[in-house]
Parts: C-alpha cells; sequence; structure tokens
C-alpha cells in the first residue's frame, strides 16, 4: 500500500507546477481577456518562472516544504496584483503545515490543504459563488476531507481532489461574477470561465497527479 | 500596436530607468526598484505620504512624488497592484517616525496587498493608517459607496493629505484631511476607445468608432451606458449631473476641478471640455476656485476624459493652494 511521500526529495513537485502554468500561459491570458485585462498568464508565469530560476540556482533541489515557501515568497515579492497575495499565501499554507515535517501523508496533506484555504481566506473575502479561484479550492479541499473520512487512501482522495476542482472551476463558467475586476461587469461576465479558477484547477490536478506519482 | 518601446515585458522596468535619469530628485529604494521615494524622504517627525498603484497611470502613481507631495509609491506592473513587499518597502522609505499615511485606491489587488504590508509594517513597529479612494460614481449606485472604484479624486486626496503633512498635521490629522477630501470628491470618466497592454498586444476592450462609453474605469472597467458619441458640451452635461446629484454639491459650494485626459485625448479637447463644465457649474451657482486640466492620471493609450470635482472647506483649500513640486502636479506660491 502506497501511504507517503519522501518530503525531502519532493522539490520537483513544485517544478511541475512551475511547468504547468508556463505552459498554459497564453490559455490562462486569453481566458483572462475575456472579462479580464489579459494578463492573467503573462504575470503567472512571470512569479512562476522567477521561483524555477530560484531552485535551479540551489546546489540540489530543496524538499517539499522548502520549495513551496520558496514559491510563496516569490509570488509575494514577485508578482502583485491580487494573484500575488492569493496564491502567496496558499503555497505559505502548504509550507508552514509541511515544515518540520520528513514525510508527507494523506492526513498531513489534509492539513495543510485546510490551511492552505484559511490562509487564502483571510486576505480575500470571496466564497464559493462569486465565481474566483476559491470556487475551484473550496470544493477541492472538502471533497479531499472527505475522502479521508470516509476512509479513502492518499491516492484515491488527491483524486476526488482533483475531480471537485475540475466540477468547480467548470461552474464558473455560469457565475456572475461577484468580486474582483470581473465583478464590473455584472452580467457581462457569465458565460466565460475565470481565469483565477482556471488557473487553480490546474495547479491542483498537477499537484495531485504529482504527489499520486511519488507515492511510496 | 505601434509603440515607443524595447522588450513588452520590461516596459515598467524601462521606464523607471528614464524617469530617474530624467529627475535626480526622485531615487529608487536599495534593494527594490519598484519603489520610488523622494531623495529627501523621509523626513524625520514629519507624516509620511505613500501611495501606489498599478503602472500605465502617469504621470500617477509616481509623478506625484515631490516635495510637500507623495514621500514615496510603489509601483505595479501595468494595471496590476504593487506586491505587499513593495508597499511596505513604501511605508518603511518614508517612515520619519510620526507614522505614516498610506492613501491609495479601492480595487482587489491594492486591498490585499496593503493588507498584508500593514502586518509586516506593525511587526516592524511602523504605524500606518489609510484611506482608501472611491471618488467614481458610475463604479457602484450611491448608498454602495464602499463598493466604488478610486481614480483621479486620489490626486486630490494626496495633495491636501501631504500638505498637511508638510505643515506638520499629526498622522490623525493627515487621515482626517485624505478622509475628508475623497469623501467630497466625486468623479466619472467617458471613454472614447481601448488600450492594449504592451505584453498583451491586443486592445483590452473595444468601444465602437463613433460610440462613447460613459462611466469607463481607469483599466476600461465597463460604464454605465454606451452610446453614439456627443459633442463635448453634451458629455460635460452628463459628467456633471453625475458628480453633482450624486454628493449632492449645491448652489454656494467652492470647489476644486480637476479635469484628466485619459492618455491619447489632446489637450485641446480637455479644455473644450472645460469650458463647458465651467460653465455648467456656474449656472448651478458653484464657484470652481482651484481649477485643474491636463494628463493627470492617465490609461495607456485610452482615448477619453474623467472629471474629478471637490467640494472645498477652508481648510481643504488652503492645503489645495499650498506650494508643492512634482512631475505631475507644481503649485507655486504666488500667482505668477
Amino acid at each position: 500500500m502506497k501511504t507517503e511521500i519522501e518530503l525531502g526529495s519532493a522539490g520537483a513537485v513544485v517544478l511541475d507546477l512551475i511547468a504547468t502554468i508556463n505552459e498554459n500561459r497564453a490559455y490562462l491570458s486569453e481566458i483572462d481577456g475575456a472579462i479580464g485585462d489579459g494578463d492573467h498568464g503573462i504575470n503567472m508565469s512571470k512569479g512562476f518562472s522567477q521561483c524555477r530560476d530560484a531552485l535551479l540556482a540551489q546546489p540540489t533541489l530543496p524538499g517539499l516544504a522548502e520549495s513551496f515557501d520558496a514559491l510563496a515568497m516569490t509570488l509575494l515579492d514577485g508578482i502583485g496584483g491580487s494573484m500575488g497575495p492569493l496564491y502567496g499565501s496558499v503555497f505559505m499554507g502548504f509550507a508552514e503545515t509541511l515544515a518540520g515535517h520528513q514525510r508527507l501523508d494523506a492526513q498531513l496533506f489534509g492539513q495543510a490543504l485546510a490551511q492552505a484555504v484559511a490562509d487564502v481566506q483571510s486576505v480575500g473575502n470571496a466564497q464559493v459563488g462569486d465565481k474566483t479561484l476559491m470556487d475551484t479550492l473550496i470544493p477541492a479541499r472538502d471533497a479531499y476531507l472527505a475522502a479521508l473520512s470516509q476512509g479513502e487512501d492518499f491516492h484515491t482522495a488527491l483524486g476526488g481532489m482533483v475531480a471537485a476542482a475540475e466540477a468547480g472551476w467548470q461552474s464558473t463558467k455560469a457565475l456572475q461574477a461577484r468580486i474582483g475586476r470581473a465583478a464590473r461587469l455584472g452580467e457581462r461576465s457569465i458565460g466565460v470561465l475565470d481565469a483565477g479558477a482556471t488557473s487553480c484547477f490546474l495547479l491542483l490536478r498537477t499537484l495531485g497527479s504529482s504527489l499520486q506519482s511519488r507515492l511510496v | 500596436m505601434n509603440r515607443v518601446i524595447n522588450d513588452p515585458d520590461q516596459v515598467v522596468e524601462d521606464m523607471l530607468k528614464g524617469l530617474l535619469r530624467a529627475h535626480p530628485e526622485l531615487e529608487a529604494t536599495i534593494g527594490n526598484p519598484r519603489v520610488i521615494k523622494h531623495r529627501d524622504a523621509p523626513q524625520a517627525g514629519k507624516v509620511g505620504i505613500v501611495t501606489g498603484g498599478g503602472s500605465g497611470h502617469e504621470p500617477a502613481f509616481l509623478g506625484y512624488v515631490g516635495a510637500n507631495l507623495v514621500d514615496a509609491v510603489a509601483v505595479g506592473e501595468i494595471f496590476s497592484s504593487p506586491t505587499a513587499k513593495s508597499f511596505f518597502d513604501a511605508i518603511k522609505a518614508a517612515d520619519g517616525g510620526a507614522g505614516v499615511a498610506c492613501l491609495y485606491g479601492n480595487y482587489a489587488g491594492d486591498n490585499m496587498n496593503v493588507k498584508m504590508a500593514l502586518k509586516m509594517a506593525e511587526r516592524a513597529g511602523i504605524r500606518v493608517m489609510t484611506v482608501v479612494a472611491n471618488d467614481d460614481v458610475a463604479s457602484a449606485p450611491k448608498g454602495d459607496e464602499a463598493r466604488r472604484r478610486g481614480v483621479a479624486g486620489e490626486i486630490l486626496m494626496w495633495k491636501t493629505a501631504a500638505a498637511c503633512a508638510a505643515q506638520g498635521g499629526t498622522l490623525e490629522q493627515v487621515i482626517d484631511v485624505a478622509q475628508r477630501t475623497i469623501a467630497q470628491t466625486r468623479s466619472i470618466g467617458i471613454g472614447l476607445s481601448s488600450c492594449t497592454i504592451p505584453a498583451v498586444g491586443k486592445a483590452n476592450f473595444h468601444i465602437e468608432d463613433g460610440s462613447m462609453e460613459v462611466g469607463i474605469g481607469h483599466h476600461g472597467e465597463p460604464g454605465i451606458s454606451v452610446s453614439a458619441i456627443t459633442p463635448a458640451a453634451t458629455m460635460a452635461r452628463t459628467m456633471v449631473e453625475a458628480i453633482v446629484g450624486d454628493l449632492p454639491f449645491g448652489r454656494g459650494d467652492r470647489v476644486a476641478v480637476l479635469i484628466s485626459g485619459l492618455g491619447a485625448t489632446p489637450l485641446m479637447e480637455q479644455y473644450i471640455l472645460y469650458g463647458s463644465v465651467a460653465e455648467l457649474l456656474a449656472d448651478a451657482g458653484i464657484e470652481v476656485v482651484v481649477p485643474l486640466v491636463g494628463n493627470f492620471f492617465t490609461s495607456l493609450e485610452m482615448m477619453g476624459v474623467t472629471l474629478s470635482v471637490l467640494k472645498l472647506d477652508d481648510e481643504l483649500e488652503s492645503a489645495m493652494r499650498y506650494p508643492c513640486v512634482a512631475i505631475g502636479l507644481t503649485v507655486s506660491k504666488e500667482p505668477l
């Protein structure tokens, strides 16, 4: 039964996240262009790439907690906008929960995910239904924790997280934005996906599969 | 896209490079090139004045760093909030021991980054108070003022608050002046064309030729109505009516009026608009004692204008007249 991940050698999970953002740079900007100012992919890619450069400049790749911390700090210090503080808080929540641990198991990941959501909620005020990244993130957390309480293993719970993230992301299409820049559009924001919810889904999908592939 | 740029991803860096070369009175802070401070900041015992926002609005925000004006600004990417770290570094750069007033506009990103910067400042033992500008009447209905955006009225808030700070005002007094200024300011914009973020390469939104968008935001946020373009006199009436009814302004009021081009509207047209605005206000018994016309707060190369009107009291009027020197706004001691 594969139940754990060696944290010290799992820093590459963060490189996978960075690769995902860079691969989707144009797609994210295109989605943002429909109801925002079209720079979501550019700004995210700029910040995530800075972190990749910092991680690869180290003699050996840091562990997962340290890599999450590096990502959080790069986003907080490097990209600004709304996404800097929001994603900075998400990855800070992961980094702080994992700090000091050798191994990541299903329980610890649940704590980290819950902390990440709590941290981002302390910065922004968005709720489910506001057409933001919270529409992806909150259902993902809830599905993961529900799977754990039903006795599912780490691999399955991660799968549940990604499935719920995808459904949450897709739900933003029918929503009217109530917060952030797209909120100014009112009804004109209905019918297109939210850019933040999209990047959040892409990140959670990669996080899920990258962690699953490292389970021992 | 015909632009005078090098690398579209580096326009902010390249702009700052040129700005610092042109203005020896301004400097980037050590360790953070995205914070521009006045050479003389911080001044011991003076309340520091800080603002910040996305780039693309020049001369806002960095053009208001100056003598008796803003001490330090945080500089963001185009139309994107500066980082929390930059707001914090600007606060540090402006702190002369008497506290710092952070005066910025009501946008989701700025609110979040300032909130995080305040936590950093608290840990560093710097006292900071904030005022969030929400002068744009078109961005949310009356009664829902907390949701309104901050636009060119921010300049008036920086001006009066900085004058108060320069004359030895305490942090509480400076904040009170800033708060009162923005509470008595109303703004509205009209957009005639879109604008293009160089790194994006295509127009941010679209306005049909021959159309205008009343109530447009500083980043092209949709306004309250799109209609066929009207003569300037009719635009002036639309704008004045939206503003005067909202505060409301009334007969006998003394006001400051600020008309700003959005980047691509000639000064000639801004004065054409001002002529009508001044006439309408005079007809309503409202006296313009401080008129400002020019490109004070732009949106890249958008065509259009904003109108801001501030209802003055004696203290705010003398604060508006207090001398200051900056790229964006200079008030001389005596009328020349």
